[in-house]
């Protein structure tokens, strides 16, 4: 039968400010049964296009839950938002003392503020079979849509293959990675994803339609839901360390010439430099190696050495 | 003489620098041992500005009394402390979360690593921080467990009121003293006062304390005077009070003072009906070292933190 239902929203984890609104971290849960999947949205404020994936899959697992498309005896938790605080004042980071919530995890009860809120939520999320992240990487800049997941020794890159996107990419944790979402998760058994798009601050419909889609899929793949899904990509895994860095060799305004996803030849222009002042071009950036770009700057100003594009070395088959 | 340790152009028309004075003893034999004082790797804590210049203009006033090299390093984070920013600005990364860094990777990277180059064979080296702009702190060294035995002999000479061991924060591996350390150059935390400010009376006892141990390392010949004797702690003998209220905190104590169990710390109020939600009261007997002065409050807010099981007739003040 056909229709609309309630969804159940609970509060995943509040907590009341002095003069604002009481901060409500709400959560969607979809079905009935067992912790099967969790997703969730923006930790960080700029997390604009991650949110609205969120809400987009919120949007069709709740036609699905009408359509009794949800597998009897599993439940699907979506929370669109944790953040929802920075993203109303402008902040990347937690307003008060700009901790980055997405290093707080595992949390503390009885810690600081932002440990409390990673505590609250990670009690409600840690027991789901997957677990899936949609965030953003630290340099601002365009992703070839990705899976991207830590080498704890628990991670499960042929799992991650069957979101269907292009590539699947292993990040080896550094100290700094220990306390981000996706590595505690790992920790507790749960399959934990982060899925990168091309955007974070803007929204971009193609690849938002495009997150939304692998979502679906991987959860009917995995037996969660029952949706027709298009088969997506064959991934690609892909360890960090083997993506070539090409760091800009000066200051200056970028101005790129190819666009992620792109083939590119070894001794190929990738992007000018242009001097600020006089308008001349600086430097041309070229291609170290044969390739597909991976990651590209995006902003219009670089400085040296910073990282103007990752390169996937082309496999020669 | 001032040198340049790293320099990097910025995408407009300017470099970012990173610099030191190194002062040298008169007598050419005497440059076998060797000293580096830094500060500023967060750009909001400013009390080691003042740490720098007395240290420099000690040493300018007396160069007769100088055995040895001092390389002093006011401003790791240039571009932060200009911009009264704790984080690098741009990249909004903790820059004490970069170390050792990487001479082929990115701008912060790059400076990272030649600060630890420049730093390496040093006989010591001094890191001075403030708070942040949240709780004010007693000067204070803070040491790691692992390095313990091998520092404590040199913190003891700081004329510090205290040495915090396994201070949590500070004993992270990507810090400027964890790398150190790990390379052999006995590295201290120097912590006191609060963000954005300086305080010149703990401003001249930690300088006080410089002076102190390069008189033990043989750099120094002039005059020297210990004061403080610290207290040393670990951490089960710190007592975090946090806030179980948002509100805005009104302290009842000064700061740096005894208190017994049952005395009235503060309280956070509500400051539209004039309502008292906490009432902070100290559970045991101690010194206030931590003491909050942003007074608004979250749940979880650090108000205060009390090293107990202390005498108060071991402490001068
Ligand atoms: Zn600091």
């Amino acid at each position: 039968m056909k229709g609309e239902i309630d969804v159940i929203i609970k509060d995943i984890y509040t907590m009341k400010a002095p003069f604002r609104e009481e901060m409500i971290v709400k959560g969607y849960s979809f079905g009935k049964g067992d912790k099967a999947a969790c997703i969730l949205g923006p930790v960080r404020g700029n997390e604009v296009q991650q949110l609205y994936i969120c809400s987009q899959l919120v949007r069709a697992l709740k036609e699905l839950e009408a359509n009794s498309c949800i597998s009897s005896g599993k439940e699907i938790l979506v929370i669109p938002v944790i953040n929802n605080y920075s993203m109303n004042v402008g902040k990347r980071f937690w307003g008060e003392d700009n901790s980055d919530i997405n290093r707080m995890f595992p949390g503390n009860k009885d810690g600081d503020t932002t440990a409390r809120i990673a505590d609250g939520i990670f009690e409600e999320i840690k027991d789901y079979s997957y677990g899936i992240q949609f965030t953003s990487f630290y340099m601002s800049g365009e992703f070839v849509p990705h899976v991207r997941m830590m080498e704890t020794g628990f991670q499960n890159a042929s799992l991650a293959n069957l979101f269907g996107l292009p590539y699947v990419l292993v990040r080896k944790p550094m100290p700094i990675d220990t306390k981000t979402l996706n590595y505690n998760w790992q920790g507790e058994m749960t399959a934990a994803f982060s899925i990168y798009t091309n955007q974070t601050a803007q929204i971009d419909e193609v690849s938002a339609r495009q997150a939304v889609a692998a979502v679906l899929r991987f959860l009917t793949r995995m037996g969660v839901i029952r949706y027709e899904s298009h088969s997506g990509y064959i991934s690609h895994v892909i360890a960090e360390g083997d993506l070539s860095n090409v760091p800009a060799a000066t200051g200056g305004i970028f101005r790129s010439l190819v666009k992620v996803g792109e083939d590119v030849r070894y001794g190929m222009a990738l992007a000018e430099i242009v001097d600020p002042y006089e308008g001349s071009v600086k430097q041309v950036i070229t291609a170290p190696t044969d390739g597909i770009v991976f990651f590209s700057y995006t902003e219009p100003l670089i400085g040296q050495y910073d990282i103007a594009y990752q390169l996937i070395h082309r496999l020669h088959e | 003489m001032i040198e340049t340790i790293a320099e990097i152009e910025l995408a407009v028309g300017e470099k970012i620098v990173v610099k030191r004075n190194r002062i040298l003893p008169q007598n050419k034999e005497d440059e076998t041992k060797r000293i580096a004082i830094v500060s500023g790797i967060h750009g909001d804590e400013l009390e080691g500005q003042y740490v720098c210049y007395e240290v420099a203009r000690r040493l300018t006033e007396h160069p007769e009394l100088l055995h040895g090299i001092v390389d002093i390093y006011p401003a790791l984070n240039p571009l932060g402390l200009e911009s009264a920013k704790r984080s690098v600005p741009k990249l909004e990364m903790d820059m004490n979360r970069m170390f050792p860094g990487n001479k082929n990777g990115n701008m912060m990277e790059r400076i990272a690593a030649s600060i630890v180059d420049s730093i390496a064979g040093a006989d010591v080296c001094v890191d001075v921080h403030a708070s942040d702009t949240e709780v004010r702190e007693i000067p204070q060294v803070r040491v790691s467990e692992e390095f313990a035995d091998k520092m404590l002999p040199y913190a003891k000479l700081m004329n510090v009121d205290m040495i915090w061991m396994n201070a949590t924060a500070t004993v992270h591996e990507a810090t400027l003293a964890h790398s150190m350390n790990v390379l052999g150059v006995p590295t201290l935390v120097v912590e006191m006062g609060l963000g954005m400010r300086i305080n010149t009376k703990y401003g001249n006892q930690v300088t006080e304390g410089i002076f102190n141990l390069m008189k033990e390392l043989g750099i120094w010949s002039g005059k020297v005077k210990q004061t403080q004797f610290p207290v040393i702690s670990t951490d089960g003998e710190v007592e975090f009070i946090r806030a179980d209220h948002t509100g805005v905190f009104l302290p009842s104590i000064e700061h740096n003072h005894y208190v017994h169990r049952g005395d009235l710390i503060g309280r956070v109020v509500n400051t539209y009906t004039g309502q008292i939600k906490q009432e902070i009261i100290a559970k045991k007997d101690g010194l206030v070292f931590t003491l909050r002065e942003y007074p608004m409050v979250y749940e979880g807010a650090l108000l205060a933190r009390i090293l107990t099981d202390i005498e108060s007739s071991e402490r001068g003040n």
